[in-house]
């Protein structure tokens, strides 16, 4: 109980962070057309690729010598920048298609 | 003024993802949309590079390391994006997907590592002299809860991501086991005990490996025994995402990688967690918020309970139905004979399905529309929400055939025309157009809504053989008196129908 009570208050910024992203994601998604399901998806999908952000900081503050932490995080690095490079790609690739129709019109 | 700045840049790169987001769920905006949050996360990552130092006020090393990995991860990213066909997207982002997780809990790994080695020199010194080792380990138990929660969502992410990536790829069949329901529970319920349990130790297992608790010189280090329980939850979430993923059947696919889309978000919210990075912490929060709902929706989009998709109800069921269900025989049409029907008519409606998706169909099918249209035949597609492997999936593909967006009928629209239509052609569909979802209450499909193409004159249906759908059950429809049959690769018949009526 100490615990969940000292972590609250040391966090209590991040928790309201936490608490109106998931508000904000709920009331942005909510009346989204079937039609972009797909695109929506791979979009939030590169979007949590943020996480590379992590991955950098994390292969950037490990000592020299700690050989297995560097290469985990190198890996981490690698298939982090796949998920947010090859997710923005394969997004902006769909939706370029819809655009396309859009113009003719 | 370096960390002003650097918050400066989570912060717009944030307020990119939100705006991002928003502007994709927008069919107008939807390309803009996806450039701002691209451009919001390089914002974020230039910041992170360029100005990120450590509590101690030491600035990234390590940059070689750095940028190999970025140049790698882009350029596989890259030239595995543009390569990609536009029918095997929904296994591209899986894979995408499953990647994300990965990162996610590498991170947690390194991170736990790191964690469990308590310089006490440092943290007396930040937490002012009256801190205790005990409370100091206590602080730690937040973020080790937070750890375990990355490592363990971001791990079942990537496998379950893996598993969905072979299944849409059909490198990886459907299992289903006895049991299995209750080894899965198991599996989670073992992996929630654990990580109580090894919380609960860690406060007491810290032991001095080196040097005078009383000179403020020694380094803190977890026993053993919580590093073999670390590895332990590990196994667990790497065989639960394999597992979980396993029994559930492809057409519901789409639904487990957005649910693995919404995980792999929340574990990346607890990665900024850990490091009070906000930007992370937004980006992973709203995708995981955002995932969610989107994986509800789609649910709804087939009359589906998400517990019933997840338990795998739909496999088990129907099997039960299979049985009984066969009456009468199909009736089969030649090409050229669906070739009068289609140029004598005057309305025809196109419903694709997976076929044509697989078939690679999208192009021909758009010659074919164009033939009839040049003959005074009204051509229009419906598009059942779920047609092929992913919601929109049909969309996408006929719009890089260059089809007329205002062609796409949506379900009701479409059904208030079939009543008007001549000729109904069906392009490997099966499922969506199963009249037993309106009027067989014993079918596992019953209530979802479908496209009812049995209210037009005649129905043609190409498949390439007479096997059920991914729901595993007969299809009534195939059997009436005002079907025919046209089997063949869809690709291939539509060639072939194009070339007749040409010559007609």
């Amino acid at each position: 109980m100490q615990i969940l009570i000292s972590f609250f208050q040391q966090n209590i910024n991040m928790i309201y962070i936490i608490v109106l992203s998931i508000f904000l994601g709920i009331e942005v998604i909510s009346r989204v057309p079937s039609v972009l399901h797909t695109p929506l998806m791979s979009g939030a999908n590169a979007i949590h690729g943020v996480v590379v952000i992590g991955a950098i900081i994390i292969m950037g503050t490990v000592e020299p010598g700690n050989v297995p932490a560097i290469i985990l995080g190198f890996i981490a690095v690698i298939v982090g920048t796949l998920n947010v490079i090859g997710g923005y790609v394969v997004t902006d690739r769909m939706l370029e298609m819809f655009s396309k129709k859009k113009r003719k019109e | 003024m370096s960390n002003s700045l650097l918050l400066l840049s989570y912060l717009i790169g944030s307020i990119g993802f939100i705006i991002g987001l928003k502007m994709l769920s927008h069919p107008a905006t939807a390309r803009r949309g996806n450039l701002v949050a691209a451009g919001g996360f390089l914002i974020a990552l230039i910041g992170t590079l360029v100005l990120y130092h450590d509590s101690n006020g030491k600035h990234l090393h390590n940059y070689g390391w750095i940028f190999a990995g970025l140049v790698i991860g882009g350029i596989i990213g890259v030239v595995s994006a543009r390569k990609v066909k536009m029918t095997a997207m929904p296994e591209m982002v899986s894979m995408f997907n499953g990647m994300g997780g990965l990162c996610a809990a590498l991170i947690g790994i390194i991170e736990f590592d790191h964690k469990v080695h308590l310089p006490v020199r440092e943290y007396l010194l930040l937490n002012g002299q009256t801190i205790s080792i005990l409370s100091d380990a206590t602080i730690q138990t937040g973020l080790i809860l937070i750890l375990l929660i990355e490592v363990v969502i971001g791990t079942v992410s990537f496998t379950g991501s893996m598993v969905a990536w072979g299944k849409l790829a059909g490198s990886i069949k459907d299992r289903v086991f006895k049991g299995q329901r209750i080894i899965n529970f198991a599996m989670l319920a073992g992996i929630v005990v654990l990580v109580i349990y090894l919380l609960s130790i860690c406060p007491r297992h810290f032991q001095i490996i080196n040097g005078e608790l009383a000179g403020l010189n020694a380094t803190l280090q977890i026993s053993n025994t919580a590093v073999i329980i670390f590895c332990i939850i590990i196994l667990l979430a790497i065989l639960y995402g394999i597992f979980f993923v396993m029994p559930i059947g492809g057409a519901d696919m789409p639904v487990v990688i957005s649910l693995l889309n919404a995980c792999t978000g929340v574990a990346a919210g607890c990665g900024g967690l850990l490091y009070n990075n906000a930007v992370m912490i937004t980006g992973g929060i709203l995708v995981g918020a955002a995932g969610g709902i989107l994986t509800i929706l789609m649910c709804k989009a087939m009359n589906r309970s998400l517990k019933n998709v997840l338990l795998g109800a739909f496999g088990s069921a129907a099997k039960k139905v299979e049985g009984g269900a066969t009456h009468g025989s199909v009736k089969e049409i030649s090409v050229s004979d669906a070739a009068v029907v289609l140029a004598y008519a005057h309305k025809v409606l196109i419903v694709p399905g997976y076929g044509l998706a697989v078939a690679q169909a999208q192009h021909a099918c758009h010659e074919l529309e164009k033939l009839l249209e040049s003959k005074g035949v009204e051509v229009e597609y419906a598009i059942h929400p779920v047609a092929g492997r992913m919601p929109g999936h049909m969309n996408v593909l006929l719009a890089e055939a260059d089809v007329s967006y205002d062609k796409l009928l949506e379900m009701e629209n479409a059904n208030a025309e079939f009543p008007a239509t001549d000729a109904v052609l069906i392009l490997g569909a099966n499922d969506v157009v199963n009249p037993a979802a309106k009027n067989d209450p014993s079918s596992p499909i019953y209530g979802m809504p479908v496209l009812e193409v049995d209210k037009a004159r005649m129905v043609i249906v190409n498949k390439r053989s007479m096997k059920p759908g991914y729901a595993g059950i007969d299809n009534a429809l195939f059997f009436e008196p005002k079907t025919s049959m046209l089997f063949g690769d869809a690709k291939q018949v539509l060639q072939a129908l194009t070339a007749e009526i040409k010559q007609m």
